[in-house]
């Protein structure tokens, strides 16, 4: 019933169809061959291969690839996650042969020049950041969470505090802080949220004790405003002992304009897949990078990379480092792409980032249909958190719904359900490198559906009318478990 | 028992509003919010808790929540029915849907805070 469904290549296999025809092996080799293959290991008949042309095989995977919803091929606000464009000369420079055949055993004398990276980019951050080191080492954000929740708890110990074991996070915070807080050896105390979608000072001084050992922040925080509270926050939990971490997620609507370490902050993770323009997952490496105070300093993981007096740069351990959190240094490669993102900012580029990453998400923000309320008023920050809870009482229309409709559109769908105090939500974050015209057709695509709500609400709760495969059942695939052995494939020799 | 007899949390858990032992679950509100429960993460048997502790943890394609001890007390059973079959918690959430039975220790002093089926539907409409 889907109008682009896709047969998977064991369908398309037509017996005997080759791609390449490699020389036939004689009767002898062919017994020698399989000789060396242990009896047990041998195959009593072939495996059931799909038999196809090469050209078919292009076809199919090329095909495949396109459907695929990436930042080089549709619009993609996924709040939070900061899709902005990757640029090529980033990528450009990372395969350079001098950085791509390096490998991590050589000496530290045959890679000054990427040491040097290292030491430039761990500058650059610390300016960024507004604190006084920055490691590079932690290989994603979530890691880097857990290394800054760690040099807490080691600083805490050194203090002789073993006591303060308790990590103040809003209700509104990403679902990694309590996670990375809970890996770390903290228990995790849930702090309120006002209805304006911040911190709530009361609930805070009602939490803080001689127990806590920091609270972890986003700021601006997940409901896309700023907490300007900050500078009381940070007394508060100063004043109680507690240390300050600021979760880097939503760095890109600050950066160039405003530094964690000038609002109170003691340890802050960045992304650079995210502020720093290095590629998204994939399952590929990502990077983030910590930074700290100096009452911090000797806690950063094994190896830093200092600069030396006589202009040379060496790896070191800090007097009281936490350890190593990755075999080797880090993903060099991602941290090359990041310091040749920086250095084509520059302090000014970084300056427009944040203010056209909060232009382009007020822009959305003002300009969507009625239908998408706003819980926190017409002004945000780098995102925009709009939701149909009212519509969704009234009509049983689900955020879920305009989400899949959205990909019939060719639009990535933006974050919904998150945060979780807002019910019905979505969390718009269109970054800096969109035009105008990309976000009015967003817009538009958006009163399409508002109108379909009102019109033809059936439509909205069978999308994707236009993709591969319709409504997937997500509870299923979480319930069943079991994959394995469904498939039933006729065709094949065995 | 008719689940309008129960108590209620501010955070969409149920209680039994009296006995030695009582049931506790979450309420339908909740289990709507939530979607197709795929997942409880259940405490163990015997476990002691306070009021307010994280004891409980269901999982949806939406979200991870989690569900909090209504009194102070200790978990004497829990439906390890709901682990081969979550979605119990969705088709019928104040019966066969129950999570754990709790043995309060200070039952009295701790129902305050709770509300009755009328007011919790104040909480939840407004």
């Amino acid at each position: 019933m889907y109008a682009q469904t896709i047969p998977l290549i064991n369908e398309k296999s037509s017996h005997g169809r080759r791609g390449v025809l490699p020389p036939s092996a004689s009767e002898q080799e062919r017994s020698e061959a399989l000789m060396r293959v242990p009896a047990k290991l041998r195959r009593k008949a072939a495996p059931a291969m799909p038999e196809v042309s090469e050209l078919e095989a292009v076809r199919h995977f090329t095909r495949l690839s396109q459907k695929n919803f990436s930042i080089d091929g549709q619009f993609y606000p996924l709040g939070s996650c900061t899709m902005k464009y990757n640029p090529r000369i980033n990528e450009k420079v990372a395969a350079m042969a001098g950085f791509q055949r390096l490998h991590p055993m050589q000496e530290e004398a045959d890679i000054q020049g990427s040491l040097r990276i290292y030491h430039d980019l761990q500058e650059i951050l610390k300016e960024v950041l507004g604190l006084e080191a920055v490691t590079l080492t932690p290989a994603a954000g979530a890691q880097g969470e857990f290394v800054g929740m760690t040099i807490i708890k080691a600083y805490h110990d050194a203090q002789g505090n073993h006591d303060r074991d308790e990590v103040l996070i809003p209700d509104s915070a990403h679902g990694t802080n309590p996670a990375s807080a809970a890996l770390a050896g903290f228990k995790v105390r849930e702090v309120k949220s006002t209805k304006e979608g911040r911190v709530d000072l009361e609930s805070l001084r009602a939490a803080v004790s001689e127990r806590t050992a920091g609270i972890m922040l986003t700021n601006p925080n997940t409901c896309g405003v700023f907490e300007n509270d900050i500078r009381e926050i940070a007394k508060i939990v100063h004043e109680a002992g507690g240390l300050l971490y600021y979760d880097g997620a939503n760095l890109n609507a600050i950066v160039g304009r405003t530094r964690p370490g000038d609002m109170g902050f003691d340890v802050v993770h960045m992304n650079l897949h995210k502020t720093f323009s290095t590629p998204h997952g994939g399952g590929g490496p990502g990077a983030g990078p910590v930074g700290v105070a100096k009452r911090l300093l000797d806690f950063l993981p094994d190896p830093h990379v200092k600069k030396n007096a006589d202009e040379s740069y060496s790896f070191y351990r800090p007097s009281k480092s936490i350890g190593r959190v990755m075999g080797f240094h880090g993903n060099a490669g991602v941290l090359v792409r990041a310091l040749a993102y920086a250095l084509a900012q520059g302090g000014t580029g970084f300056w427009d980032v944040a203010t056209y990453a909060t232009l382009n998400a007020n822009y959305v923000l003002n300009n969507l249909p009625p239908v998408f309320q706003r819980p926190f008023g017409d002004l945000c920050k780098h995102e925009a958190l709009v939701s149909i809870e009212r519509i969704s009482r009234e009509k049983g229309i689900k955020a879920f719904d305009v989400a899949k409709r959205l990909l019939d559109l060719n639009f990535h769908a933006p974050t919904i359900y998150f945060p979780l105090v807002v019910h019905e939500c979505f969390l718009i974050e269109p970054t800096e490198t969109e035009s105008r015209e990309t976000l009015d057709s967003f817009i538009s695509a958006m009163n399409q559906i508002a109108d379909e709500i009102a019109n033809d609400p059936e439509k909205l709760q069978d999308a994707p009318l236009s993709l591969p495969t319709g409504r997937l059942d997500e509870a299923g695939a979480a319930r069943e478990l079991n994959v394995c052995c469904r498939w039933d494939y006729s065709g094949a020799d065995s | 028992m008719s689940h309008e007899t129960y108590l209620f949390t501010e955070s969409h858990e149920w209680v039994e509003p009296d006995g030695d032992v009582r049931s506790m679950g979450i309420t339908d509100h909740a289990q709507h919010l939530l979607g197709d429960i795929v997942y409880a993460e259940l405490p163990e048997v015997g476990r002691e808790v306070a009021k307010g502790d994280e004891i409980i943890v269901v999982e949806s394609p939406k979200a991870a929540a989690d569900v909090y001890a209504p009194f102070s007390g200790e978990i004497v059973e829990v439906n390890s029915a709901l682990e081969g079959e979550p979605g119990t918690i969705n088709q019928n959430p104040y019966g066969e849907g129950w999570i754990v039975k709790i043995k309060p220790s200070k039952a009295a002093e701790e129902s305050e805070g709770l509300m009755t089926w009328d007011k919790y539907q104040d909480h939840i409409g407004g």
